[in-house]
């Protein structure tokens, strides 16, 4: 049975071998060069020099008309979200943190991650349809680039920038970027996700290039040599609609995996959702365990595993020295990744960071710029996660928590967001100044500034969800279960070892102790007893 | 001149030596597992706890029907006469080289403090250890059998205590095997099954 088997494989082995080796035959259909069935490159309308974004998006929406106006409808083009579960606007047009802050007044910057063209202040049209900006997602030649500082659009000629500095941003070519459109993939996602917070790595600290073509150990499923998923193999999109949120992530999911033809208005993004509610085939109890966690706090026993450290800790307050000269300062590790920065402050990286672990239900409340705050020994958190050990929502889930010095003021007692970014008078990074750059970022973003600055401790929490290790590398049983627990601290669940009752533990060692001291005892009396004549 | 008897039979000794390879290995994973010290490490002492405890329960399957079958379960009956003499035999009588209050047969193969202690071992530790270790293995299942009003932690504590109980037991129980005529003379019983008697 065996050897008619592997006979039967090698002969279609061998026939595979022919056709691939062999001449191809007339009448055969033409092979495969693309997996879509429009080759771009033969569009005679992409066939021509192009000198703005808006440009290529017009051709592309002669063809794809609905295109714009479902990306206008998307959190990647609007960066509002309403939180239907809190009532809270979010969106990065909103919330503040504690990285560099707020895009309030520093648009033309941090716009160049907006799937848009021109968004350097309050004014952006956001029903502009040749505003879209197709090619960041869309590019396959890597060579598409949005640099910090133009407002989202892509320089086609040489550019000195800042003006005057001699640093030259070199042109790209749209046209041959635009005639080789095709799917998302690692790159276009990552080029702004992996570089979240201003830098490789820094924000998510599961999310950095290291995932662009990622070993079997760094993440099972995107492994570039074996699964391969892109980040839109989890993150279906519908109508240019990308899942997953980390406004209102899903910290329990009880649908179950997903079948095709089943309704379901969950998030697809999930682990369940293809992994189901029980995966784990060989030992049942892992199962129960993974009623009350979640699969994440296992399966990514460190983040920043690639070999790029993330940002852990951000103190602003230490902003602003300058040298001898008056210049500003940079100081780097013995790694070369910055530490101190004049414009920045103080930076903490670390690697391979264990994350820290609550329970957690889904519900993320922010701290608003409209959000009172009082200064205390506790750390103000710039989001809240909601969860309780009882409340049959929740799951234990990894964090990875950011913790910041930021400027706030105690007047009002609200968070402030300082104009850093910008070629003017006024933006901190260039003129380290406090004072005017929060007086004209706060202008900017319509909220009211007392003048008066202080500093204040926060803390932001980001759900650990990427880079997933093989099975071999989840966490064993002792990382939990042991005196130094790595769920020292969660509340509500009895975990053997990690809870053992230390009245218990003396009294059961004194019995035995006592037992011991009695045979002992006895015997001893015994022996003593049998030698007297 | 002594007598020797045929106590205990080659099932018994068979029960009875697995029984004890399988509770000191249970014994020495349970507090590996509890964290005392690490040999195995916590995963693989429960993998190996797990495989004993079934292990011991098949064994302990074979021995009831054994018990039951040859009517030797009556050798746990309790008794309370000549408790007193034999606790006396222990506390004093045995430093004086005192004759043995009891005289073994085939029929009262265990003296009374045994039998006692027997008895209490398969009543109130065995049922604690057996009831808690099972609930910990199928705790899984607790909500499919209803059990929603168990707690975890009750359990742990209740295996613990018996664990702490059957170490105190094992000590006292290894001593008084020196207990005989000689100190080997009640191991050497439990091998060939022959009891020396005065």
């Amino acid at each position: 049975m065996k050897r008619a088997f592997t006979r039967v494989a090698l002969v279609m082995c061998y026939a595979g071998w022919l056709a691939a080796a062999g001449p191809v035959l007339a009448d055969e259909a033409k092979p495969l060069k693309l997996n879509t069935t429009a080759d771009h490159t033969k569009f005679k309308e992409l066939q021509k020099e192009f000198t703005s974004g808006p440009e290529v998006t017009k051709v592309c929406l002669t063809c794809h008309t609905e295109a714009a106006g479902q990306i206008h409808r998307t959190k990647h083009w609007k960066w509002e979200y309403l939180n239907p579960q809190t009532g809270q606007t979010l969106g990065k047009k909103t919330v503040v943190n504690n990285f560099c802050i707020s895009i309030a007044s520093n648009y033309a910057s941090c716009t160049s991650c907006h799937v848009g063209y021109g968004w350097k202040d309050a004014s952006f049209d956001f029903k502009s349809e040749e505003n879209v900006d197709c090619l960041v997602c869309h590019d396959t030649t890597g060579n598409y680039r949005k640099p910090p500082g133009f407002a989202g659009n892509p320089v086609v000629k040489d550019t000195e920038f800042p003006p005057g500095s001699g640093k030259i941003i070199k042109g790209i070519n749209l046209s041959k970027i635009a005639q080789k459109i095709g799917k998302t993939s690692r790159d276009t996602c990552g080029a702004c996700h992996f570089n979240g917070g201003g830098g490789d790595g820094v924000k998510h600290g599961d999310m950095d290039t290291s995932l662009a073509a990622p070993t079997k150990e760094l993440d099972v499923h995107m492994d570039a040599e074996g699964l391969d998923f892109t980040c839109g193999t989890c993150h279906t999109s519908s109508s240019h609609d990308v899942a997953g949120s980390r406004y209102t992530p899903t910290a329990q999911d009880k649908q179950g995996a997903r079948i095709r033809g089943k309704a379901d208005k969950g998030n697809p993004a999930t682990c369940v959702a293809c992994h189901g509610n029980g995966p784990h085939k060989k030992e049942a109890r892992l199962n129960q365990h993974a009623t009350k966690i979640a699969c994440q706090t296992c399966h990514i026993p460190t983040y920043a595993r690639g070999g790029i450290p993330t940002k852990m800790v951000w103190d602003w307050s230490t902003a602003g020295k300058r040298d001898a000269e008056g210049k500003q300062i940079t100081l780097k590790d013995a790694k070369g990744h910055i530490i101190y920065e004049s414009r920045k402050g103080d930076f903490t990286l670390a690697e391979n960071v264990k994350p820290e672990y609550v329970w957690f239900n889904g519900q993320v409340t922010y701290t608003l710029i409209t959000d009172k705050i009082e200064k205390s020994e506790q750390r103000t958190p710039i989001n809240k996660l909601g969860g309780s050990p009882t409340d049959g929502k929740s799951m234990i889930w990894p964090m990875k928590v950011f913790r910041g010095t930021q400027p706030y003021d105690p007047v009002n007692k609200t968070l402030v967001t300082p104009h850093t970014a910008g070629n003017d008078d006024t933006g901190y990074w260039k003129n380290l100044d406090w004072d005017k750059a929060i007086t004209v970022g706060m202008k900017d973003f319509g909220h009211p500034f007392s003048g008066k600055i202080d500093f204040i401790k926060t803390e932001m929490s980001w759900p650990i969800t990427h880079m997933v290790a093989p099975k071999e590398k989840a966490l064993g049983c002792a990382e939990c279960h042991s005196k130094q627990s790595r769920l020292a601290g969660i509340p509500g669940i009895y975990i053997p070892v990690r809870d053992n009752n230390k009245l218990l533990d003396t009294i059961g060692w004194s019995i035995v102790f006592l037992t011991l001291l009695g045979v002992f005892g006895h015997g001893a009396l015994r022996i003593v007893s049998s030698r007297k004549p | 001149m002594s007598e020797r008897i045929y106590v205990f039979k080659r099932f018994e000794r068979f029960w009875h030596w697995s029984q004890a390879g399988l509770i000191m290995f249970l014994m020495l994973t349970a507090f590996d597992i509890h964290g005392t010290y690490t040999i195995f490490g916590f995963e693989k002492a429960v993998a190996y706890h797990t495989i004993a405890a079934w292990s011991l329960i098949g064994l302990w399957v074979f021995a009831i029907f054994w018990h039951f079958t040859t009517g030797e379960w009556k050798q746990y009956i309790p008794t309370t006469e000549k408790v007193v003499a034999m606790m006396n035999y222990y506390l004093f009588g045995i430093f004086k080289d005192a004759p043995h209050p009891f005289r073994l047969t085939q029929l009262r193969k265990h003296n009374p403090l045994q039998r006692l202690a027997y008895l209490a071992i398969m009543v109130f530790v065995g049922p604690l250890i057996w009831v808690t270790g099972v609930l910990y293995l199928f705790y899984a299942n607790w909500a499919a059998w209803g059990l929603t009003a168990v707690q975890l932690e009750w359990v742990a504590t209740g295996h613990i205590i018996g664990a702490f109980l059957m170490l105190a037991f094992l000590i006292a129980h290894v001593y008084l095997t020196t207990a005989g005529h000689t100190p080997l003379a009640h191991i050497k019983a439990m091998i060939t099954g022959w009891e020396e008697v005065d």
